[in-house]
């Protein structure tokens, strides 16, 4: 029971920074913007978060660190695709690569030190029913913030008044701005939350994932959220469901790798990045579900006329 | 204040050719405020990074020879990026060459004959386009979205790659190391100029001339045009856009897998776990730095290069690290892409006022 136990509970935090990273990259996509630099702005948070918490000793100084750094990434991707209306796929490509060197430069001082991890919860009684106990009741603070999360912006997009402002900026800017809503200011603010999920996805990772800074820790997980908000079809609790799978398939091949199959790690490896794949091309086959969903504005500019 | 962009009546020609020199100015101004940030003395590590490689004859061929497969592939992606195709696996599709050309060079390292080369070279390219096919075809046929398959893939040829140079393409006589025998002879690219430039410069001058030539002078390049530009012109003049992803992404892929090939008959002489630093992503800063066209791709290449090269002097003289060089190539895609919003838009700046009642909101914060 203890390897099962051990397995779920690995596969919980396996799961929790893409769903932090997805839920905030799906608020910006349904405002409108794609923003392809997660992986750059969770590597910046990953290595910030580490820092603060180091340097402060405090796992909750790295979490709002992590946040910060990934809203000021987001806030040059801001500028240069609402502002100066520059193409979203190349600026976001320039956020990724930009963040993964910034990463490494920033944690050329923090490799090799031990990183401080963060406590999980345990109230008495509850995680200490066998199995269930430790997986509802002992999760670490971060893993219930982001189901949390998840909730709370699912009924802010299809239960509030923003979120219907939000989404109608995404689905028709012309007429959005017609009705006098902020059709940029909207899309800033959908990016720089986007921006501060990726941090906190980040920090997680080298707070509680794995407690240490190594380069390029983020390991495509950017990608894979990216990849996560078109499985959801843009729907947040759906995000969930994905990342579950995800992380399941991640840690399963981590395990497997332990004991020994006759499968080459690498094959194993390739496991997650395969199976994104195959999820996508089965998604993308249903063309109807993704029509209904999917932003109409996704990815186009938007340039006020006067 | 308020950023305002009024729209150009046309676009500015002046600008076009000024936008990739104002990125790259503002980069090094950016650049010297980062030396300053990290505690070296900024106008020194300029020097190093940016003057000093060009100042010996062995550094210039190493610009060359960093500059090729950059190039080769900025080429190719350039075509891709006109049709509105994102592939930005090519770090993958330049493994996959490289694993494809060196199938009979390892398999059967007796061969060694004039013919040899040829056939690596032919099969790299075969290799890097069957895998840039791969999110073609899945864009075709079920419209899966190939940014994000183009770039799983790089992650799934990366670990197939270290898997043969690990296992059964190791070197039997390697001492362990996760390295493939070494090409000899008629295995390996011929020099053509000093010491170290090999012939895989001279595929680049092709691939520039005829990039050219296809895209300034012949019906294809501008069908990649137009499906870029405005898809329902294209749709309506009858353009195939399926045929278009396909073709892009072959081209891009096999000169990617040219790239590779080249660099593993060429300054690796080997396989080795890694065959590149990133080149496959560094092409895409480059293909936009040179503003899609293939000469400006040219001199965008041998700046990235130069850029690498730059890494390597500053972490050797100043101790700082050469993940410098990333930040550099991150900051300057940036800058291009916003300088280029000055082609189509004038900027205004406008004082900060106070919304009169009943005025139309269309300003940005």
């Amino acid at each position: 029971m203890d390897m099962l136990e051990g397995i779920l509970l690995t596969i919980v935090t396996a799961a929790t920074p893409l769903v932090f990273a997805a839920i905030g990259e799906l608020v910006s996509e349904r405002a409108g913007v794609l923003n392809l630099g997660v992986e750059g702005m969770m590597a910046v948070g990953a290595v910030c978060g580490f820092a603060a918490a180091n340097l402060s000793g405090e796992p909750v100084v790295g979490v709002l660190a992590g946040i910060l750094a990934g809203m000021v990434m987001a806030s040059l991707f801001a500028v240069v695709t609402l502002i100066f209306v520059a193409n979203q796929v190349a600026s976001g490509l320039a956020l990724t690569l930009f963040g993964l060197g910034l990463s490494a430069l920033i944690g050329d001082a923090f490799v090799g030190i031990p990183g401080i991890g963060m406590p999980h919860v345990h109230i008495p009684v509850l995680s200490d029913i066998p199995v269930v106990g430790v997986l509802i009741f002992g999760e670490d603070p971060l893993t219930y913030l982001a189901v949390i999360l998840t909730i709370v912006v699912a009924w802010f997009l299809f239960r509030t008044r923003g979120g219907l402002i939000l989404r109608s900026v995404g689905d028709n800017q012309v007429s959005a701005h017609a009705l006098g809503y902020g059709v940029v200011k909207v899309r800033f603010l959908a990016v720089l939350f986007g921006g501060a999920c990726a941090g906190i996805g980040g920090a997680y990772l080298s707070l509680v994932y794995t407690p240490q800074w190594t380069q390029n820790m983020t390991a495509g997980r950017g990608w894979i959220a990216l990849a996560l908000v078109v499985f959801a079809s843009w729907l947040p609790v759906r995000v969930l469901i994905g990342a579950v799978l995800f992380g399941g398939i991640s840690i399963l091949q981590l395990h497997a790798q332990g004991f020994n199959v006759p499968i080459p790690s690498q094959f194993l490896s390739m496991l997650p990045y395969l199976t994104t794949i195959i999820v996508l091309v089965l998604i993308s086959r249903n063309r109807t579900l993704l029509r209904v969903n999917t932003p109409a504005c996704l990815g186009q500019p938007f340039v006020p006329d006067r | 204040m308020r950023i305002e962009l009024i729209r150009r009546p046309e676009r500015s020609s002046a600008m076009a050719l000024l936008s990739p020199i104002l990125a790259i100015a503002l980069t090094v101004i950016t650049g010297f405020f980062v030396f300053l940030a990290i505690g070296v003395d900024p106008f020194e590590a300029l020097y190093i990074y940016f003057i000093e490689p060009l100042t010996a004859w062995w550094s210039v061929q190493d610009l060359l020879i960093k500059a090729t497969p950059i190039i080769l592939i900025a080429i190719g992606l350039s075509l891709c990026y006109r049709s509105n195709n994102w592939n930005i696996g090519a770090e993958g599709q330049l493994v996959a060459g490289a694993i494809a050309g060196s199938v009979f060079t390892i398999l059967v390292p007796e061969w060694n004959g004039p013919l040899v080369l040829p056939v690596m070279l032919l099969m790299g390219i075969a290799g890097g386009m069957l895998y840039g096919a791969i999110p073609a075809l899945l864009k075709i046929r079920f419209g899966t979205n190939e940014i994000l398959t183009s770039l799983m893939l790089v992650y799934v040829a990366q670990f197939f790659l270290d898997w043969l140079a690990r296992g059964p393409w190791r070197n039997p006589e390697g001492h362990n190391f996760p390295d493939s025998r070494e090409f000899d002879g008629w295995q390996l690219l011929p020099t053509i100029l000093g010491d170290d430039v090999k012939l895989n410069f001279v595929f680049v001058l092709i691939a520039v001339v005829v990039a050219w030539f296809v895209l300034s002078r012949t019906i294809t390049g501008f069908q990649i045009s137009v499906l870029g530009q405005a898809p329902r012109a294209a749709a309506f003049a009858g353009f195939s856009q399926n045929r278009m992803v396909l073709l892009t992404f072959l081209v891009s892929g096999g000169l990617a897998g040219l790239a590779g090939i080249c660099e593993v008959a060429g300054p690796i002489e080997m396989l080795r776990t890694s065959v590149s630093p990133g080149y496959g992503f560094t092409a895409i800063i480059v293909a936009f730095l040179g503003r899609l066209n293939p000469i400006g791709i040219f001199f965008a290449g041998l700046l990235l290069a130069l850029s690498y090269i730059g890494g390597e002097g500053i972490q050797i003289s100043l101790g700082v690290s050469d993940q410098i060089t990333r930040v550099f190539q991150g900051m300057l895609l940036f800058f291009v892409l916003t300088c280029d919003t000055f082609i189509f838009y004038r900027v205004r700046f406008v004082a900060a006022r106070r919304r009169q009642a009943g005025e139309v909101t269309h300003g940005h914060a």
